[in-house]
């Protein structure tokens, strides 16, 4: 293993080689996060022993709800403190680092409820994603000549990213005005413009209208291949085994199982932890299920509906 | 009814210094609140703690610029104060805090302890502290009348004044809308709409926030220089009542706006004044006394003020773009 080359792998599944035990080594690691605990009151929200990201790959972090995705995504990221635990980002302890400071590292995130901000344009959102602006300081601020070159470059920058992002046409219009997948893409967007090593996505499909999953499924894919790490949270298992190359399975707080996708989602364990008998289903034909079975669904989707 | 004498009146508040002063008070506000969403509620203690600063030290035989610069650390050591504790907390606490260490400057200024210092509840005479800023004055001693406006060239409530109380406006102005442009200026619009999501984009909230809270508060001591040259410094001029026209000023003009504040400012005082002088010659002493105009005035202020928020919250200069997305 450690004769792996340290390149970034070619796009697609990591190989074979890597062992498919929790907490597996990675022949390139950039994140690797040991003994990370966070405690809500008595319960553990978090327990996480070891675990590494490859670089360069696109990692589906799953679990139930509840399983403590988003709050180890808050403990990576800065936004929450852990009752204990290390974590380096590109050898660099970023453990107890502020959120500012991580971003400034270049792993940048995004929210699950996304925060466009609302009274601002959609360019100015993004012109606040770049990083090395020095007419961010109230002092230079008041000379415009100090920061109008890089005020130019990163317009520039900007409007690159959002014809990508195929919102180009809303530029002037208040992030406020966009719709839910919208603002999804300009958080995604705005995230770009640091040009960040690794960005952690949390949730990036939700409420994201079918028709714009595909393009974002592709700018996420287009990352990985300029070399971006990827680690993303998701309930959709469409875009889990779509654009994955690596699967980290988290239930009641800690890793159960990671591994490349079609292989973790055949392993009974994560079958009986998260996915449940029927995850192969087509729920898009109910016809096809059993009276129990369709029950079944229903209550559940009550369940989750309730929960929201 | 004498027009001539009421339009007089209320031509003269369109130019007073304490419409000057209140107006820069609110561009201090509006750094804090329409630019970076903090909730100020003691943007009079910034005042009075400039007022005494300036008074106290000029008292002290210091010359005008060391008097305005104590004034101005003294803001900056306030508002540090009262950021360190509270910025990293949510929106709510810096705004009870606020409420409270306002409180505290004057109920210290006014206490009979401090009589030695700051003249306690009598305050300090305006003519112990106006001379460096009076001998300042170019003009020649005498008055000058143009049209409505007649005053005296450099005494007390002076032509020039008013002249370097609204320069010092107009260079807010100027400041506000240089900063309000900037990138330095986006950060604290991104911090106002949703601080997580700057913090996220590798910006230091904290120390923005702080920037900002000075930033304002040395314009509210600014502000209270300015107040007080006119007249005496008196802690019970600037109590909460002031916080709360300077709110009042800065969502009539329009928070967020460069010209907001100053707009506010010169309606408040004018309308106030216009109500008041029609009341008083209409309305019979028999059926309301001259002091309770004076406080019916404020009611209809109040009134003013609730159609506003509900039906211009973005104020008269505000985005109306802004309004669409508000239920969001």
């Amino acid at each position: 293993m450690t004769t792996e080359p340290l390149a970034v792998p070619a796009p697609g599944p990591l190989t074979q080689e890597i062992s498919r035990v929790p907490g597996a080594h990675k022949p390139d690691p950039i994140l690797v996060a040991d003994g990370v605990q966070r405690t809500f009151g008595g319960v553990h929200a978090v327990d996480v022993d070891h675990l590494e990201v490859q670089r360069g790959s696109i990692t589906a972090l799953i679990g139930p709800n509840g399983a403590g995705k988003t709050t180890l995504f808050n403990l990576m990221t800065g936004f929450d403190r852990p009752n204990a635990g290390t974590w380096s980002f590109e050898g660099r302890p970023l453990g107890r680092v502020s959120a500012a400071r991580v971003a400034q590292a270049g792993m940048v995130r995004t929210f699950q409820l996304t925060k466009a901000l609302s009274r601002m344009t959609v360019i100015e959102n993004m012109r606040l994603g770049a990083t090395g602006q020095r007419g961010e300081n109230l002092f230079a601020a008041l000379v415009p000549p100090l920061w109008r070159a890089r005020e130019r470059e990163i317009t520039a920058q900007a409007e690159d990213l959002l014809e990508r992002f195929k919102l180009i046409e809303k530029r002037d219009d208040f992030a406020g005005s966009l719709s839910g997948g919208q603002r999804k893409l300009l958080e995604m967007a705005r995230a770009l413009m640091s040009k960040p090593t690794m960005v952690m996505l949390d949730e990036p499909m939700a409420g994201v209208n079918p028709a714009l999953t595909q393009s974002l499924l592709g700018h996420i894919q287009a990352l990985r291949n300029d070399g971006t790490t990827v680690l993303f949270v998701e309930h959709d298992m469409h875009m889990v085994r779509h654009i994955s190359d690596w699967v980290v399975v988290m239930a009641e707080g800690r890793l159960v199982a990671e591994g490349p996708p079609d292989a973790v989602m055949n392993d009974p364990a994560v079958i009986d932890a998260y996915l449940g008998a029927h995850h192969d289903t087509d729920l898009g034909d109910d016809s096809l299920l059993t009276d129990e079975v369709a029950e079944q669904l229903e209550a559940e989707a009550l369940r989750e509906g309730n929960r929201r | 009814m004498d027009w001539t004498r009421i339009l007089g009146q209320v031509a003269g508040e369109i130019v007073a210094p304490t419409t000057a002063a209140y107006a820069l008070a609110a561009i201090g506000l509006n750094i804090h609140f329409g630019l970076t969403g903090l909730l100020n509620m003691g943007q009079a203690g910034f005042m009075l703690l400039g007022a005494y600063s300036f008074a106290i030290a000029t008292i002290a035989g210091w010359p005008l610029w060391a008097a305005v610069l104590v004034a101005v650390a003294s803001a900056v050591v306030f508002a540090t104060i009262l950021g360190i504790p509270t910025l990293k907390l949510r929106g709510d606490y810096l705004a009870i805090v606020t409420i409270a260490a306002a409180e505290i400057v004057r109920l210290i200024g006014r206490s009979t302890s401090m009589t030695r210092i700051t003249g306690g509840n009598a305050g300090l005479a305006g003519e112990k502290y106006k001379y460096t800023f009076e001998e300042l004055s170019p003009f020649p001693d005498g008055e000058f009348s143009l049209g409505p406006w007649q005053y005296s060239n450099n005494l007390s409530d002076s032509w020039w004044l008013r002249i370097v109380a609204w320069t010092v406006v107009g260079l807010a102005c100027l400041l506000m809308w240089r900063l309000m442009n900037s990138p330095w200026g986006r950060v604290l619009k991104g911090v106002r709409e949703d601080e997580d999501a700057v913090r996220s984009l590798g910006k230091n909230v904290f120390a923005y926030k702080m920037q900002s809270l000075v930033l304002g508060g040395v314009l509210g001591a600014l502000a209270g220089i300015l107040f007080v040259l006119p007249r005496a410094v008196q802690a019970d001029s600037l109590g909460r009542p002031v916080t709360f026209y300077i709110w009042t000023i800065l969502l009539l003009g329009g928070a967020a706006a460069v010209f907001g504040p100053v707009l506010g400012s010169i309606l408040l005082w004018t309308v106030l004044m216009l109500i008041k002088t029609v009341m008083r010659d209409v309305i019979p002493t028999t059926v309301m006394r001259s002091e309770q105009i004076e406080m019916f005035g404020w009611v209809l202020v109040g009134i003013a003020l609730m159609l506003l928020v509900i039906f211009r919250p973005q104020g008269i200069l505000g985005d109306k773009k802004e309004l669409a997305i508000r239920d969001h």
